[in-house]
């Protein structure tokens, strides 16, 4: 936990369409060391997502810069890997297939980086079912090949985008635990997404709360648990402090039904 | 067709449950089979007994009599030959120029909205009026018939298929996107590959546009093919010979038909089988 891996500054966005303009982000800045696990909370459409698409370059802000090791990003960046709500496994290609669609986009499909995809599938229990479709897969098991497919392509970074929503509870307790250790155990820089307070609390080294359109940064709380080493998304529900960071970030998430 | 056999080893509910199954299959099957073999018998029963007029409804087994004198005047194959490759090129030419045109307007939004208009009125065009057009042009022959029946099928070819590729899931392109795939990744990895079933689909319309398309072009100029048969015996009014090309014709199309299908069970029927874990 030493360097600035990514270093968000003063990004704002405007979305033009025909029925007007939207102004989704407003001068954000806030920056994201190496090791470290970012989640972004905000109320729903406030443009978390889009915060996550301008750092990924997959779209280009309307003020501001982003730097990530120190270069400015313009278009997607080799270093930043993305994890979307759904597992989007393509069902026409088998698990290894899927694995490694990022190595074949990039043109980087050598032995080495093959071996490397093949060696994430053993590592993370799903070796045996790499010649399988993605429809035999379970909810999980789905989005554990998903994060391979992102890892294939050796990223620094991850993004995560509300990655695990479309999960049922009880797998989303699973997955978030599951995929936590699989990044920590690679040692990545984690930026996520999330409307899960608790889901952002058990995760994350920072929580950024984000406000209401357009969004600009309310408050980052540093996330520490005294009393749990080893910590692990779901120990972490069960730390006395839990509670209070909770309370404190929904209350300042200021929701109205 | 299949489950024939039923494992010993299943609970006597699942047994009980597979033997209900292949009982109505087997029924579906025979009673199909009663309704063709029975519309054939009253038809050669009534036309004998002369409670209709064989001259104008013709009979099953003078059908019998026209189809075995064509082919002993070797003139069977030849019909079917003709209307067949027709069929086919049309059919060929309509799905491989059909599929490449909506490649070319998926990837160019400009494009696609400035020929929308013509799309939309060729379309709604009924083709047939293009046939004296087709045969000034290119001659009365074959050619203009391949011509009518891609006019018929082309449109609906490209609507579809565009269609399809422009349906494609939006968080899939990104997914690929954020690999920092370009514009040719984005169609080669996923809009291609996710729409082979909805071309497919597009195969089985375009299946029976063709013969629409084929047979209105052998009506309109022709020397040979089942269409030719069909408009002769009506105009010297031979109601044999013309029953006898309507039935050729309906079982060459049900082939045609049947042949896609198999085709579309190779290739998505793999995936289609495993999504019913």
């Amino acid at each position: 936990m030493s360097k600035e891996i990514v270093d968000v500054q003063n990004v704002g966005m405007k979305y033009q369409s025909l029925n007007g303009e939207i102004n989704a982000l407003e001068d954000i800045s806030f920056s994201v060391k190496k090791g470290e696990f970012v989640s972004i909370v905000g109320p729903s459409g406030c443009g978390k997502s889009t915060l996550l698409s301008v750092i990924s370059g997959l779209i280009k802000p309307t003020h501001g810069k982003v730097f990530i090791d120190g270069e400015e990003v313009t278009k997607t960046s080799h270093k930043v890997g993305y994890m979307l709500q759904k597992d989007y496994l393509f069902e026409w290609r088998t698990i290894y297939q899927n694995v490694i669609l990022g190595l074949e986009i990039r043109k980087i499909l050598t032995p080495e980086n093959r071996e490397h995809a093949l060696e994430l599938l053993k590592t993370y229990g799903l070796y045996e079912f790499k010649d399988k479709y993605p429809n035999q897969l379970s909810g999980g098991m789905r989005q554990r090949a998903a994060l391979i497919r992102t890892l294939a392509v050796k990223p620094e970074i991850l993004l995560l985008d509300e990655a695990f929503s479309a999960l049922d509870y009880q797998t989303r307790l699973a997955v978030t635990e599951d995929i936590y250790s699989i990044i920590k155990n690679e040692g990545k820089t984690a930026i996520m997404v999330t409307h899960d307070i608790a889901e952002s609390i058990s995760m994350s080294d920072r929580v950024i709360v984000l406000t209401r359109r357009p969004a600009v940064i309310k408050s980052i709380h540093s996330i520490e648990f005294a009393d749990c080493p080893n910590r692990t998304p779901l120990k972490c529900r069960d730390a006395p402090n839990f509670r209070q960071y909770f309370n404190t970030i929904w209350r300042e998430l200021d929701v109205h039904v | 067709m299949y489950m024939y056999k039923i494992d010993e080893s299943l609970s006597p509910e699942r047994k009980a449950f597979l033997k209900k199954v292949r009982a109505q299959k087997i029924a579906t099957w025979i009673i199909r089979g009663l309704i063709l073999i029975l519309i054939f018998v009253f038809w050669e029963i009534a036309a004998s007994l002369k409670l209709i007029d064989p001259f104008v409804t013709s009979q099953p087994s003078r059908m019998i009599r026209t189809f075995l004198n064509l082919y002993r005047e070797g003139k069977l194959f030849l019909h079917i030959g003709v209307t067949l490759i027709e069929t086919v090129a049309g059919f060929v030419i309509g799905t491989i120029l059909g599929t490449f045109i909506a490649i070319i307007l998926w990837w160019s939004d400009f494009t696609s909205r400035v020929l929308e208009p013509y799309l939309v009125v060729l379309n709604s065009l009924p083709k047939v009026a293009l046939g004296p057009i087709f045969i000034i042009w290119i001659g009365a022959g074959p050619y203009a018939i391949i011509v009518m029946a891609l006019a018929i099928s082309l449109i609906v070819t490209i609507l579809e298929v565009l269609n399809a590729f422009i349906h494609t899931d939006e968080d899939k392109i990104k997914l690929v996107k954020t690999f920092g795939a370009n514009r040719l990744q984005v169609f080669l990895k996923v809009v291609f590959p996710s729409n082979i079933p909805a071309m497919i689909n597009a195969l089985k319309v375009n299946v029976g546009l063709s013969w629409v398309g084929v047979i209105t072009g052998e009506f309109l100029v022709s020397k040979a093919g089942l269409g030719y048969l069909i408009v002769y015996g009506g105009q010297v009014f031979q109601m044999d010979l013309v029953m006898t090309s309507v039935i050729i014709l309906a079982a060459a199309a049900a082939l045609m038909y049947q042949g896609v299908v198999w085709i579309q069970k190779r290739l998505v029927g793999q995936n289609e089988v495993q999504k019913q874990y």
